[in-house]
């Protein structure tokens, strides 16, 4: 058997995040591993490939300052793992786990593998509980259920920080007053925009319910590759071992790709789409997918991973491929949003795949899925039309087209509209679809029952039911 | 064929690993291995599968996550290819890419998956009502029924000698219960005496021998009107349905695997989402089937290999999925096989060829995708079985390009293969106009070969079809042209046809998977529909040639009926079709006169 912990002096190739070690023996795949620079400063890093006599490391804390003699290597025998406890709520942490708030080290906490294991899809319970955002356009048209994985598509200067803040500060449950604790992963992204978060925490007094995970811009960008997994890692220890219900927030996605790439390229792999290697798909997956509820357990693990989509594409391959794997997507509109409208939540692109199941009767209420669908028709009518009236002029549209373009502006700017700090109730939400629908004449909505329009549309709701 | 025991106790022999990169892993002293043959890899025993040797050295594809795995472990050849086990208990059941019952998995290591599990795929304890079906004497050749099991209440399982089998009967068991691998009948042939049970192994990679290959004839009803009636798929067809992410792939999947006129469903979760697996086996037990009055799931055999499984699973899983489809094929059933989604099979082809280091084609896909997407859809078919029935096994695989960009790898090598191709279009899925099928440009080659069966219901099928289906072409000309000069400038009996065409879109295309009315709609109300919506087509018209206006047609009191038609008229309810079609009929030639 082997020794643990079998240390090699010198490297034989240093390239980009990699390092190739030659002359060891009875080294694993993906096992942890520490640098010892020249200059004593200890790196970890983890093996992508081993034969009998050499292995490839990825160096986490950047290659630079490493040397082909003088560079120590020390093959720990075990996974890249984390330390899991409750206590870890309200602390700051590297991408890798290690505390950076100044404070020491959590103890008594589980150490755990940071890939995790898949969850078995016959373990699993079916996410059905209505979260309540308190933003309309979520809510009403795009609904979050807990257990639910729902990405934010955005683009670069779109205020999808203020929104994802807004989530957490005001998601809850319509029955349960239980509160989400939230693990906050940053890849790649600015001090601000972190501090940002944490100042949004601070304010609504959540903070202690917070763990923080921060690989930032200037941090080597191997780290962000361990980042989600690690605040995965705690997030699954919180909700499936301490029965918590967790909200993760993941940000940006993009920069996690890239660093993907950057691994791949300097393994010489073969490259798919725009450079990204083949299993970015498998990759993601592998993230996305830990999410959820189990049966028989009262936790839950919901998230919510940002993605700027580059030069708002959403053809390109990370929020493509993205798509396939979450259950449906918020999408932000840069048009919406130079018109003052906030959250600029694009009507038609956005999607819940996980809504159908979570409102309704004895959920949200009766009238939910069917007028939500049929604002969605309503409003891409809206849409045709606009094209239209742009080539001929809205003078010349017909009377009824005229009245969709006006349902249109009224959706725009009170149902979609509302502000960063308002916290609408469903009820509400639902009768402001109910308000903008009313601009419409009764035959035009077929996607509503004939017993739905006598007790909706036909008398409105009294004021004092606003929220 | 003997049946070799699927574990492996006494190795054939054992090589030693010299390299891991992810689900490939290389080794030595393996010149003993055969290609393809099933090792077990390392000290936590992974199941792997040799998919390439060279000078006692083997290339390995890895079923479980490799990590810690380290050069100098052993590897333990097993001497048989990876196979399934066939047998009764397979229905209702929950399977991993490599037929491993996820049910059994979590009883033994919880909630999230260990490594190295390796449960027997049925249920070894559990008892079957067996009832021979020969007797001493009788001479068997493969494929020949030896035993029947009621295997659920909807399916009876029909023991067959497996193929490599046969000879004269010497010894059957009586009627009574036993377990599935307990001998119940012995057999003395050619090659000496032989036993059987109600389990038998098969290879997935080699597909099961029939007698003969026939033409498809017969409609494979799915329920939603969209496919049945535009572009139908026959049994023993293939199908494939492609469309960016969130234009409904799933949902449709989903619909066909309830609705499907067929015996046996097998579902593929390839490379999916867990919680779309969870919902299936959430819904599907307490959905009763309209044809056997039966929980849907009682016809079911779910494969799951979600995107955070290993990923050479998700490979072998359509192998084997079809595998299984294929066995109650040979029972003389219909089997209806959905893969969802294939996109993630080719890409699981492409990740593994990337860690051999082949040379790419197309977009880093291997040279090899479209052989292997053809040997996989070819399974398909309507055959004779080696026992002389038929039975068919219809094979509808989702599409998922990047991008919604149908001229991807994937999509265009697949489209050589199938001969029904169902687009899922964007611009309906976002208006939630599901099933968000296109109708301009989906296709069915089918079309010529099934249209007798519609014809038997109704000999002006084809007709009433054909007129829809000009309307809907009609008007996409139509409205290219109001795109640039506005609807109102069309004259009247233009604007009509863009009127017909919404309500034929409303009325009759979308369809909702949620109204418990909606959610399946049988032949027969396909065809009054069809019925009305073309009559009106064809009043309106005559009222608008007589002088009649868009606003009379518009006004009518039928027409809110005719939109909500599928929703509430129960689907049996031929007589309230009827009195809608008169009372349509008799609003038209009221308004009509009203002009002449």
């Amino acid at each position: 058997m082997r020794v643990s912990g079998l240390e090699y002096r010198g490297v034989s190739q240093v390239d980009g995040p990699l390092v190739f070690v030659q002359g060891i023996s009875g080294v694993g795949y993906d096992e942890l591993v520490e640098i010892v620079t020249p200059s004593g400063e200890e790196r970890l890093g983890q093996v992508l490939d081993v034969s009998e006599t050499a292995a490839v490391v990825q160096v986490f804390g950047g290659t630079d300052g490493l040397s082909n003699a003088g560079t120590r290597v020390r093959f720990l025998a075990e996974p890249m793992r984390v330390p899991v406890s409750k206590r870890m709520l309200g602390r700051v942490f590297d991408g890798l786990g290690r505390p950076k708030d100044g404070l020491p080290q959590v103890i008594g906490g589980d150490l755990r593998d940071v890939q995790g294991k898949p969850i078995n899809p016959y373990a699993r319970e079916y996410p059905r509980d209505f979260i309540q955002t308190g933003i309309t356009s979520i809510d009403l048209m795009n609904t979050l259920v807990r257990g639910q994985k729902l990405p934010i598509f955005s683009g670069n200067g779109l205020p999808h920080n203020r929104i994802a803040a807004q989530i957490a500060r005001q998601a809850k449950l319509l029955r349960e007053d239980v509160s989400f604790s939230i693990v906050f992963a940053a890849m790649g992204v600015k001090y601000d925009v972190a501090q940002f978060f944490v100042d949004s925490f601070v304010q609504s007094g959540v903070i202690s319910n917070v763990a923080m995970f921060l690989s930032l811009a200037d941090d080597p960008s191997v780290e962000r590759l361990i980042t989600p997994r690690s605040a995965l890692t705690l997030a699954e220890h919180l909700a499936f071992d301490e029965g918590m219900h967790v909200l993760v927030i993941i940000t940006d996605m993009t920069n996690y790709c890239e660093s993907l790439r950057e691994i791949a390229t300097a393994r010489g792999e073969i490259p798919s789409r725009k450079g990204y290697p083949g299993y970015l798909y498998s990759d993601l997956a592998s993230l996305y997918e830990r999410a959820g509820r189990l049966q028989g357990v009262e936790g839950s693990i919901t998230q919510m991973p940002i993605l700027t989509m580059p030069s708002d594409d959403i053809s390109h391959p990370i929020p493509d491929l993205t798509g396939y794997i979450t259950e449906g997507q918020i999408v932000l509109d840069r048009d919406l949003h130079q018109r003052g409208v906030y959250p600029p939540v694009a009507g038609l692109p956005s999607l819940s795949r996980l809504m159908k199941d979570g409102i309704g009767k004895g959920r949200t209420r009766d009238d939910h899925p069917h007028v939500a669908s049929q604002l969605f028709a309503a409003y891409s009518r809206v849409k045709s039309i606009r094209a239209l009236a742009s080539v001929i002029g809205e003078e010349e549209l017909s009377p009824t087209d005229k009245l969709y373009i006006e349902f249109g502006k009224k959706f725009e700017q009170t149902v979609v509209t509302q502000g960063e700090f308002e916290n609408r109730s469903i009820e509400r939400s639902l009768e402001l679809g109910w308000e903008a629908l009313r601009i419409l004449p009764r035959a035009e909505l077929y996607r509503v029952s004939e017993e739905e329009l006598a007790k909706y549309f036909d008398q409105p709701a009294p004021k004092e039911a606003q929220a | 064929m003997s049946d070799p025991q699927r574990t492996s106790s006494t190795p054939a022999s054992v090589g030693e690993i010299v390299r891991v990169n992810g689900p490939i892993v290389h080794a030595r002293n393996m010149a003993e291995a055969g290609m393809l043959e099933v090792v077990e890899v390392g000290e936590l025993r992974l199941i792997g599968e040799v998919i390439r040797l060279h000078d006692g050295m083997a290339t390995v594809q890895v079923y479980e996550n490799t990590s810690g795995l380290r050069p100098g472990e052993p590897i333990y050849c097993t001497g048989r290819p990876l196979s399934v086990k066939l047998g009764p208990g397979l229905l209702g059941n929950i399977y991993d890419g490599i037929q491993r019952p996820l049910e059994r998995i979590r009883a033994t290591s919880g909630a999230m998956i260990d490594r190295g599990e390796k449960p027997e795929p049925l249920d070894e304890a559990k008892t079957w009502p067996f009832v021979p079906a020969c007797a001493v004497g009788d001479d068997l050749v493969p494929g020949k029924l030896f035993g029947r099991v009621q295997e659920t209440g909807s399916v009876e399982h029909r023991l067959l000698v497996p193929p490599g089998f046969g000879g004269k009967v010497t010894e059957i068991a009586a009627a009574g219960d036993y377990r599935g691998d307990e001998i119940v009948c012995r057999l003395d042939g050619p090659d000496g005496k032989q036993e059987l049970s109600m389990c038998h192994h098969w290879p997935v990679r080699k597909p099961r021998p029939v007698s003969q290959r026939l033409a498809m004839g017969e409609p494979l009803t799915t329920g939603l009107r969209v496919i049945d009636t535009f572009f139908p798929i026959a049994k023993g067809g293939a199908a494939a349905i492609p469309g960016g992410f969130g234009t409904g792939k799933t949902m449709t999947q989903q619909s066909l695997a309830k609705w499907a006129e067929a015996q046996i469903i097998v579902y593929i979760g390839c490379g999916e989402r867990g919680n779309e697996m969870t919902d299936v086996l959430k819904e599907f037990p307490e959905l009763v089937d309209p044809r056997s009055g039966r929980s849907l799931m009682e016809r079911t055999i779910l494969i799951a290999n979600t995107s955070n499984m290993p990923v050479a699973a998700r490979e072998v899983s359509i192998y084997t999925g079809i595998t299984l489809a294929e066995y109650y094929r040979d029972m003389g059933y219909d089997v209806a096989i959905m893969a969802d989604s294939t996109s993630r099979w080719a890409e699981a082809l492409r990740e593994l060829s990337g860690r051999l280091e082949e040379m790419p084609a197309d977009e880093g896909f291997p040279a090899y995708l479209p052989s292997r997407l053809a040997s996989f859809y070819e399974r398909a078919g309507m055959v004779r079985t080696l026992s002389g029935e038929r039975g068919s096994v219809s094979v509808i695989g989702a599409v998922s390009p990047p991008g919604g960009d149908f001229s991807e790898p994937v999509t265009q090598h697949t489209r050589r293969f199938i001969r029904c191709f169902w687009a899922l279009d964007r611009q309906l899925a976002n208006a939630r106009h599901y099933p968000a099928i296109s109708w301009l440009d989906s296709y069915s080659e089918y079309l010529s070969e099934i249209a007798a069966w519609w014809e038997s219901h109704d000999a002006q099928w084809h007709d009433l079809r054909d007129t829809l289906m000009n309307i809907l072409q009609e008007e996409v000309g139509l409205q290219r042209i109001a795109k640039l000069v506005g609807p109102d400038a069309l004259p009247d009996y233009q604007r009509l046809t863009l009127e017909v065409a919404e309500l034929i879109k409303n009325a009759f295309l979308q369809q909702n998977s949620f109204d418990e009315i909606d959610m399946y709609c049988p032949p027969t109300k396909q065809i009054w529909m069809l019925r009305i919506l073309v009559r009106f087509a064809e009043r309106a018209r005559r009222v608008i040639q007589a002088g009649g206006t868009l606003p009379d047609i518009r006004g009518m009191k039928a027409m809110t009926r005719i939109v909500r038609m599928k929703s509430t008229i129960p689907n049996d309810d031929t007589a309230a079709m009827q009195a809608l079609y008169d009372e349509v009929d008799g609003e038209l030639e009221q308004l009509e006169r009203r002009f002449a």
